[in-house]
C-alpha cells in the first residue's frame, strides 16, 4: 500500500480488511471510513518510505 | 475577612494568588467557591465547558479548608483554589464520560484519578468535569453528544481540543486552573486558542492512573492555567513515580516552582525552522518572532523529519485508539460521535507493518532530537497554525493551500508529543486579536527550562493569559 491507491483499490482494501478483523462497516459509514483510510495510508506511506537501520528497535519497552 | 467575592475580584488573581488570600485570612475559601459557582452558573452555559458541576462536594471541601485555617492548620499550597478536570479523569462518585454517550452506561468511579487526588490533597476545590472531544480524538471539541465548547473570546469559534472545556473554563474566568490530557496537542491547542498557559510535561512525568486512555504511547496529563507559576505549582504537586501506571517514570520528582525566578541565563534558545516555519498563517510565525525578539534569539535550528514524525503519530494514534474501542466499534458504531466514528473505524484497518515501523521511526527520531538538545536547551515554535477557526468550519486556507481544519490544528504539536518532550504553550499578548500560543520546548525532564523562559516572558509582559470580559 506504499503507492497511492486508486479509489477502487482503497474501497476494496477497506472492505476486505474490515472483514478480516470482523468489523462490520455500515453503508452509511463506508464513505467516511474510506476517506479516512485514504488519509491514514498517505501518512503510512511517509512512514514506510523512510529507510531505517535494522538495529533500530521499536520505541515501547516491555518490562516483565 | 471577606465572605463574598465579585467576578472582578475573583478573576483578578491566579490560582496561587487566590490561595495566598485564603491562607492569609483575607477571604474565606467558601466565598471563593461561591464566586466560582456563580461564574459557572452565569457564564458556563455560553461556553458549554462543563459536563457536570459538583456544588455540594465543592462547598464541603471549601468549608474543610476554612475549618483547617481557623484551627491554625496548614490547608495546603492550593488552599481553596477552584479547579476542574477534563471528563476523562475519574472523579469518585460520578461516571467518567470521556466525551462519549457509550460510557454513560458505566458505574460511577470509586476513587479520584491520581492527578486529581494530588490537587485535592493540596487544598484545591474540585468544581466539576469538563467537556471534550469524544474519547479525546479531536482538536476542536465540537462534541455531537454534549454540544460544542465555544471559545470564550468569540462564541462563534471553537475552543480547541480535545481538552476544549479545560481551555474555555480558564479563558472564560470560570476557574483559574484545569487538568487536561495531551496525546497529540490536546492541552496545548486549547491553551493557544483560549489564551491560557498550557503545560504538557514529559511523557511519564505525571501518573495517568485513573484517566481514560486514548493512545497510550502518547497520553500525557497536563495543566491549563492563568500563569506560569500556577501550572508549575500543579506540576510539582502531581509529578513523581506511580507503580500503577506502567509508563510513569521512576525518577524522583524534581520541583520546578522554586526555579522560576532563575531567568534564562545559561539557556541556549533557538527558533525551530523547517516544518515549524511553514504551513501556518503569518500571525502564528509573527507570534514566535515576538517571543524570540524579547529573548534576543535569532538562531534557527531544524528538527529533522518532523513532518514524518507527525505522520507516524497519526498512524500510531489511530491504531491504538481504534483498538481500545474495537469491541464497541464492532457492536454499536452508531453510538459514537459522527466526528470520531469514521476515524476510529479507519484506525482499525491500519496494517501491522505500518504501526511497527512508526514505532521504530519514533526511536530513530528520539535519537536525532536528543542530538539537537546537545546543542540547544529551549526551542520555540508556533502552537497552532492559526487562531480559533469557526465552529463547523471543515476547511481552512493555510500558506495558500486549502486543508482540513481539524487535523491541521495539531500540525506543530504532534511532532513534539510523539517523543514525549515537555512543552509549555504561552499565550502571546495580541491586543484586539484572537489568542495565539507559542510552544517552548525542552529536552525530556527539563520542564524547569521551559517554565523559566515562560516566567521571564510573563514578567516582561510579552505573554499573558486572556480572560474574557
Amino acid at each position: 500500500m506504499a503507492e497511492s491507491p486508486t479509489p477502487e483499490e482503497l474501497a476494496a482494501y477497506v472492505d476486505e480488511t474490515a472483514k478480516r478483523v470482523g468489523l462490520p462497516i455500515a453503508p452509511e459509514h463506508r464513505p467516511g471510513v474510506i476517506q479516512f483510510t485514504g488519509i491514514l495510508l498517505a501518512h503510512a506511506a511517509l512512514v514506510l518510505e523512510f529507510p531505517l537501520p535494522d538495529e533500530v528497535e521499536s520505541a515501547p519497552v516491555f518490562r516483565p | 475577612m471577606s465572605v463574598t467575592m465579585s467576578r472582578a475580584e475573583y478573576v483578578a488573581s491566579d490560582a496561587l494568588g487566590l490561595a495566598a488570600s485564603i491562607r492569609a485570612g483575607r477571604v474565606r475559601a467558601r466565598a471563593v467557591t461561591e464566586a466560582a459557582l456563580a461564574q459557572i452558573a452565569a457564564r458556563g452555559p455560553a461556553v458549554n465547558a462543563f459536563t457536570s458541576v459538583l456544588p455540594e462536594q465543592a462547598r464541603t471541601d471549601a468549608e474543610r479548608v476554612d475549618a483547617a485555617l481557623a484551627a491554625g492548620r496548614d490547608a495546603g499550597p492550593l488552599a481553596g483554589v477552584p479547579f476542574a478536570v477534563k471528563d476523562l479523569f475519574d472523579v469518585a462518585g460520578i461516571t467518567t464520560l470521556a466525551g462519549s454517550r457509550i460510557n454513560r452506561e458505566r458505574p460511577p468511579a470509586v476513587r479520584d484519578a491520581v492527578a486529581v487526588a494530588a490537587l485535592r490533597r493540596a487544598g484545591a476545590v474540585l468544581m466539576g468535569a469538563l467537556n471534550m472531544d469524544e474519547y479525546a480524538y479531536g482538536f476542536t471539541t465540537e462534541n455531537s453528544h454534549y454540544g460544542p465548547v465555544r471559545n470564550p473570546h468569540d462564541s462563534t469559534r471553537v475552543a480547541g481540543g480535545s481538552s476544549g472545556g479545560s481551555g474555555a473554563a480558564v479563558g472564560a474566568g470560570l476557574v483559574p486552573l484545569t487538568l487536561g490530557s495531551d496525546t497529540n496537542g490536546s492541552v496545548r491547542v486549547p491553551a493557544s486558542l483560549c489564551g491560557a498557559f498550557g503545560l504538557k510535561p514529559t511523557y511519564g512525568r505525571v501518573s495517568r492512573t485513573g484517566s481514560t486512555l486514548f493512545a497510550g504511547s502518547f497520553d500525557h496529563v497536563g495543566t491549563i492555567g492563568r500563569s506560569v507559576r500556577d501550572v508549575a505549582a500543579a506540576l510539582d504537586l502531581m509529578q513523581g513515580p506511580d507503580p500503577e501506571d506502567p509508563v510513569c517514570s521512576a525518577r524522583p520528582a524534581a520541583p520546578c516552582l522554586p526555579l522560576l525566578g532563575e531567568g534564562v541565563g545559561g539557556l541556549r534558545i533557538a527558533v525551530l525552522d523547517g516544518h515549524f516555519a511553514r504551513g501556518g498563517e503569518p500571525a502564528a510565525f509573527a507570534a514566535v518572532e515576538q517571543v524570540a525578539a524579547v529573548l534576543g534569539v535569532s538562531r534557527r535550528v531544524t528538527m529533522p523529519e518532523a513532518h514524518r514524525a507527525r505522520a507516524a503519530a497519526m498512524v500510531i494514534t489511530a491504531s491504538e485508539g481504534a483498538n481500545v474501542h474495537l469491541a464497541d466499534l464492532k457492536r454499536r458504531p452508531q453510538d459514537f460521535d459522527p466526528l470520531t466514528r469514521d476515524r476510529f473505524l479507519a484506525g482499525a484497518l491500519v496494517p501491522a507493518a505500518v504501526y511497527v515501523q512508526a514505532q521504530r521511526f519514533r526511536a530513530w527520531y528520539r535519537a536525532r532530537v536528543a542530538e539537537l538538545f546537545a546543542e540547544v536547551d529551549v526551542l520555540l515554535a508556533p502552537t497552532t497554525p492559526c487562531p480559533a477557526p469557526r465552529i463547523g468550519q471543515d476547511r481552512i486556507v493555510l500558506d495558500g493551500v486549502e486543508v482540513l481544519t481539524r487535523p491541521n490544528l495539531g500540525v506543530y504539536t504532534q511532532p513534539l508529543s510523539f517523543i514525549g518532550l515537555p512543552v509549555l504553550s504561552v499565550p502571546v499578548t495580541r491586543p484586539g486579536a484572537l489568542p495565539l500560543g507559542v510552544q517552548l520546548v525542552a529536552a525530556p525532564f527539563r520542564e524547569a527550562h521551559v517554565l523559566r523562559v515562560g516566567a521571564l516572558l510573563e514578567a516582561k509582559g510579552v505573554v499573558a493569559a486572556a480572560v474574557s470580559a
